[in-house]
Formats: C-alpha cells, structure tokens, sequence
C-alpha cells in the first residue's frame, strides 16, 4: 500500500514537472510524459526519496514546510549580506573553524534538508556527518561547544523540520 | 532589450542588477577568502542568492518563463549545497588544511580519536582480527 501510493505519487509529480517544462498541454506532449514519469519512478532506487510516502501530505506537515520557505528564503538573504559584508572588509574578517553539531532529526531525508540549510545560511557549510553528529565550517566560531554550537545553528531549522519530515 | 516601460519591467530589471551584484560578490569572496572551506562559503551562498534573483528579474520581464524559472531554482536550491557539501567533505578527507588562523577543527580531532581508538584495539588483540 505505501509502495503503491509512493509510486503513484512520485509519477505524479514527474508528470507535472515534464508538463510544466514543456509548457503545453497538447495530447502528444502529455503521452509521452506520462510514459517517461513511470519509466523514471520505476528505475529509482528505493532510497530516502524527498518525495517520501503518503505521511508528507499530512496537512501539518505541508503548513510547516509552506511556513518554511519565508523561514529559508529570509535566512538566504541574511547569510549574503553577512558573506559580502564579510568579503568587503579591507582584512577579510573571519575566525574559521569546524564545530560539531548534533541533530534531533532521525529521518534521513529531514537530515539531508537540514545540512543543505546550513549550508545555505550565514557562515556555516556542512562537511561531514557521522550519525547524528554534522560538522560544520564556521567562517567566524561563535562557541566550541556542541550543545551551544547546535542550539545557534540548527535548532531554527529543526523545529521546522521536525514536523515535515520526522 | 527595450528599455523597461512598465514597472514589472522595471522590478525585473532592478532585481537582476541586484543579482549579479550577488554573483560578482561572490566571484570576489573566491578571490578573497585564505582556504578551500572560506572561499566554498563565499561560492555557496553569493550563487545561491545571486542565481535567485538573476532569475526571478527575468521571469519579471519574461513573464510566459515564470513556471520554468520557478523549477530551475527549486532545482539550484536543492543541487547548489549538495555539491557544495560534496567539495568540502572531499576536501577534507583529501587533508587539504584549514587555513591559518583557524580556531578548531574537530573533525580532524575526532578522525584522530578513532584511528588512535582502532589502532590501540588492534595492538591489544594482537593480530587476531582483520578490519
């Protein structure tokens, strides 16, 4: 049942993907979606998917991850003007290093979207994960602790996507 | 191009001169920044913001691509930290060095720990097992 509904579910979306980037609607451009959207969902591998099971369109879910965008798009921008700020000082100012961050997040896909987070918001970038244990480059280390260090930065994320993902 | 007449055009415009302001800050900060993990910071981050508003000023003045350009930056926002990552974790598996004036690293810490944990275990079980 939950194979079936991610398989139905993940063609979907390919559909609609191929049919927005075709942009027509002609019966033509529609078979032959159709036929690559099935072929594609059956040769993937049975991995975390983004896309994940029939659990993702709880409507709390969907409210959090609608709320996170805002959240995101705000944060991409403070870590920009953060780095130009940055690069734009006559001495680069930083104060580097690589911290240990633990996560709260089990699933794997909630920890791949986490890292991608911090990786895009103000001087953090994911190097490695072991676990629950991601560490991450700090262009200026604020704290050498890992409860501090986690609490600065992923915690913001993770109440967002503790809800979406689990 | 014509000159921006209406005031979608206008933003559109507006928006992407912002982004390739974002874009150049970027190439800048790659210059700029000592080591492999800075400069990565500077890369991620400019491109992102930068791709992102180049982009949304041309669904502006475009308005009948807003649909693809929607899908190509859900498409970088996703790739663009994922390769990123990828660098930086290659990087530093390769032993490339944080650079000078760097406070911690305690992935490399850590690395120790457990090559000094296995190499400590394998001594006191003599050559019994083999990893």
């Amino acid at each position: 049942m939950n194979r079936l509904f991610s398989f139905i579910f993940i063609t979907a979306v390919l559909w609609l993907l191929w049919l927005v980037l075709a942009g027509s609607l002609n019966a033509q451009e529609m078979m032959t979606g159709a036929v690559v959207a099935v072929l594609v969902t059956l040769l993937r591998n049975d991995g975390p998917c983004l896309l994940g099971g029939p659990e993702i369109l709880h409507p709390r879910r969907i409210l959090y991850a609608i709320l996170y965008i805002p959240y995101m798009m705000r944060a991409i921008i403070l870590s920009n003007l953060d780095v130009a700020g940055r690069i734009l000082k006559p001495q680069v100012a930083i104060n580097p290093g690589i911290v240990k961050v633990k996560t709260r997040l089990k699933s794997p896909v909630g920890r791949m979207v986490l890292a991608n987070s911090i990786t895009l918001t103000p001087g953090t970038l994911a190097v490695d994960i072991t676990g629950d244990t991601m560490y991450i480059h700090w262009v200026d280390v604020e704290s050498r602790d890992a409860e501090a260090a986690s609490r600065k930065i992923a915690a913001g994320f993770e109440k967002y996507l503790e809800v979406i993902f689990g | 191009m014509t000159m921006p007449d209406t005031p979608l055009n206008l933003i559109g415009a507006v928006l992407t001169l912002f982004g390739s302001m974002f874009l150049f800050l970027g190439a800048l900060g790659i210059i700029r920044m000592p080591d492999l993990y800075n400069k990565m910071q500077a890369g991620t981050k400019a491109t992102t913001l930068g791709n992102i508003l180049t982009l949304m000023g041309l669904g502006l003045l475009m308005p009948g691509w807003l649909p693809k350009i929607v899908l190509i930056i859900l498409f970088v926002l996703i790739t663009n930290p994922i390769s990123s990552h990828a660098l930086a974790r290659a990087a530093h598996k390769a032993g490339l060095p944080l650079a000078k004036g760097s406070v911690l690293d305690q992935l490399r810490e850590d690395e120790d720990a457990i090559a000094a944990f296995e190499a400590e275990t394998q001594a006191s079980s003599g050559k019994g097992v083999d990893g």
